[in-house]
């Protein structure tokens, strides 16, 4: 229960929580190394929280092991757990000062003065002058960073967060994150950081894992899963790719060759994750360029050529939709350098990548090209 | 510019003050909704009160048939606390068994009800309302029969020896105890059920994972919050008992007498009306100061 106590890295093995017929969290299996940032992002509704919730002890896996430091915690009450948790909910004592709140976990372990880590705890989340206050009396953004101080208080082994700092405005979310990160490498907490934001996930986590229904679709280093996913879920879960349906019929040396209808274009077989039979070739659409023609295009780019069908200005970058001869839109971002070229919608253009960036994934024969559309959230410009 | 027309002024009013006249009576309606509540009140408490007031300070010597004078006769008080006093203590005591007793039963039975009970919770509230369904005298008669000396409860606590042979309950202050604690039960379980049910399990969640074992959370987290609830629920089942007669009536013996009893044969029996009339403003004020000092402490306990 003391923190004290030699930390260890935490292991879910064969984790598994059915509700009913229901699998919530199907077989899962994941180490995450004592003292790294661990993000876990996937789509509402996937099992963030239910995993969580068996890490911390409030529900009992149906199936499965949590080990910590190699010591199965699965079936310890939650008190005895040195985890701690920031609740989606918050879940404030309303009863309770802010001071009362933060002090919590100190006061049950029997640390009589608690005074000067509660007062120091609260000015690292921006709340001094707060003590006072009960819950119902501070704004959502308040309370969150309450119930972020109250968990971080008690320096556990593991600190889970379920989505801890969803209600704060940017400004706010970027310090709380560089907070949040010093601390961690500070104290050398480990910290299991379930986010939708997939930025905060890419810019804070060590590891970053991607969770579609219960079960881990990838898992790794987020220029990893970003560079080349694993899936096409993962493809356009982690910001956007254009996913263009086509076959492989092999290598030719270090390369493979895909037909999409007709044309030929090759994709390095390292950044391949089939290599036979129907694939899907990815490119993201910040690594699609347009010209004019296909004169202009690089020597060893690949390239298709199409019409401009519509022209978003959001600031940082331009974000186009390109239709090519066969009716899919690609979308494309240009950045807004000031030397790139304009496009209208109804210019012809040429967009063309580095087939490095390219990767292929393999597909169902059923499915077809799959893209996003421009009026999803591109990577970097997100809130 | 002609859209900006339609923005709210910063105070947030609507451009177009409501006409004056609409607005006074806005500001009558309170208190025209408090009418009917404050007449029947005063009707029906303040005036009777003050009645009781005088009558309490009528001369002791006189009766219904030579008429009552209104003499200021405040020593109508120490005479009638020095003559009775013992039921009064017993009034104190007996309620005060009876509401330990009740949280005993009824904290646990409200908590079962509100968090525990899933689709059971509203057949088991209506169980702890039915026996209102009947009256409040019936409901003691029955128990006159549970607890009567040749009743299958007598008999089982004799056999097991924690009667002796000639042992009884009925006419005993543990009848009128356990009567006592029956009959207020639903009024201290209600209100606390309704403290209980609005509690949220997720607090008590982050209580556990905050350190706190089940007892920790529940003297930390669980009774804090159900605080309202407690102390509503110790008011009503407190006071109806204390001025209670009828358990000691029909359960007890003038042994057992609570001050109930002393009140209710005043009126209705010796008919000494400034008596009875003392009796009853000294009830009322005992009663008055235990509430005060009862809220007086669980309110600061709360703040702890
Ligand atoms: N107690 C429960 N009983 C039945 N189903 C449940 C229960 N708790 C969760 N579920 C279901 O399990 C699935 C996973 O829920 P979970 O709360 O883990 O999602 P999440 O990934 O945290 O989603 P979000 O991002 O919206 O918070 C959901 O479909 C949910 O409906
Ligand atoms: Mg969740």
């Amino acid at each position: 229960m003391a923190p004290e106590t030699p930390a260890g890295d935490l292991r879910l093995a064969n984790l598994t929580k059915t509700f009913g017929a229901f699998t919530a969290v199907d077989d899962l299996s994941l180490t995450v190394p004592q003292g790294s940032f661990f993000a876990l992002l996937g789509a509402s509704g996937c099992g963030k929280t239910t995993t969580l919730r068996m890490i911390a002890g409030l529900e009992e896996p149906t199936s499965g092991q949590v080990l910590l430091a190699d010591r199965d915690i699965a079936r310890l009450r939650p008190y005895k757990r040195p985890v701690n948790t920031v609740f989606q909910s918050y879940a404030l004592f309303p009863h309770l000062d802010i001071f009362e709140n933060v002090a919590f976990g100190l006061r049950r372990r029997g640390i009589r003065s608690v005074d000067g880590q509660v007062r120091e705890m609260l000015s690292l989340v921006q709340l001094d002058g707060y003590e006072r206050r009960r819950p119902a009396q501070l704004s959502g953004g308040q309370q969150q960073r309450v119930a972020l101080a109250r968990a971080l208080i008690n320096q556990p082994q593991v600190l889970l967060l379920d989505e801890p700092l969803g209600a704060l405005d940017l400004k706010l979310r970027r310090q709380m994150q560089i907070e949040l990160k010093r601390i961690q490498t500070e104290v050398g907490i480990t910290f299991v950081h379930v986010t939708h934001d997939q930025e905060e996930a890419m810019t804070m986590a060590d590891t970053v894992a991607v969770m579609n229904a219960g079960r881990i679709e990838q898992l790794g280093a987020p220029a990893e899963i970003y560079e080349f996913p694993a899936t096409a879920f993962v493809a356009n879960f982690l910001g956007q790719s254009n996913l263009i349906a086509g076959e492989t019929t092999g290598g030719n040396g270090g390369d493979l060759l895909v037909t999409v209808h007709g044309s030929r274009f090759s994709v390095p077989a390292r950044r391949s994750r089939a290599d036979q039979g129907p694939v899907h070739l990815g490119v993201r659409p910040e690594k699609l360029h347009l010209v004019r023609s296909a004169d202009e295009v690089p020597a060893g780019s690949q390239h298709l050529d199409g019409t401009i069908t519509d022209a978003s200005y959001v600031g940082v970058s331009t974000q186009y939709l390109l239709r090519t001869g066969w009716g899919t839109e690609l979308s494309v971002f240009a950045a807004n350098s000031g030397s790139q070229q304009r496009f209208a919608p109804g210019d012809r253009a040429v967009a063309y990548w580095d087939p490095g960036h390219a990767f292929l994934l393999g597909r169902h024969a059923d499915e077809d090209d799959r893209t996003t559309g421009i009026l999803d959230e591109p990577v970097g410009t997100s809130s | 510019m002609s859209a900006l027309a339609h923005v709210p002024t910063a105070s947030g009013q609507p451009v177009s003050p409501p006409p004056a006249a609409r607005r006074g009576r806005h500001r009558l309606l309170p208190y025209l909704l408090l009418l009917p509540g404050a007449a029947w009140l005063f009707l029906f408490f303040a005036v009777p009160l003050v009645q009781l007031a005088a009558a309490s300070l009528y001369d002791p010597t006189g009766s219904l048939s030579t008429g009552y004078a209104l003499t200021w006769a405040f020593g109508n008080y120490p005479t009638a606390l020095q003559a009775y006093w013992p039921q009064f203590g017993r009034s104190f005591l007996y309620a005060g068994i009876a509401l330990v007793l009740a949280l005993l039963m009824g904290y646990p039975l409200a908590y079962a009800i509100a968090q525990k009970a899933g689709r059971w919770k509203n057949l088991l509230l209506v169980c702890v309302i039915a026996p209102m369904f009947t009256s409040f005298l019936v409901r003691t008669l029955a128990w006159k029969t549970i607890l009567s000396d040749n009743g299958w409860l007598v008999g089982l606590l004799r056999d097991v020896h924690l009667l002796g042979p000639d042992g009884r309950l009925l006419a005993t202050p543990i009848a009128v105890v356990l009567g006592l604690t029956y009959n207020f039960l639903p009024f201290l379980v209600l209100p606390l059920y309704a403290s209980l049910e609005r509690l949220d399990y997720r607090l008590l969640e982050a209580a556990s994972d905050l350190y706190a074992s089940p007892l920790k959370t529940f003297r930390r987290v669980t009774l804090p919050l159900s605080m309202p609830g407690l102390i509503a629920g110790t008011l009503l089942f407190f006071i109806p008992a204390t001025g209670d007669y009828i358990n000691a009536e029909l359960l007890g013996t003038p042994k057992e007498y609570m001050i109930g009893n002393v009140i209710d044969s005043a009126f209705l029996v010796r008919l000494d009306y400034p008596q009875g009339a003392a009796l009853s403003f000294l009830l009322m004020s005992a009663i008055l100061v235990v509430v005060f000092v009862y809220l007086r402490r669980a309110g600061t306990e709360e703040v702890l």
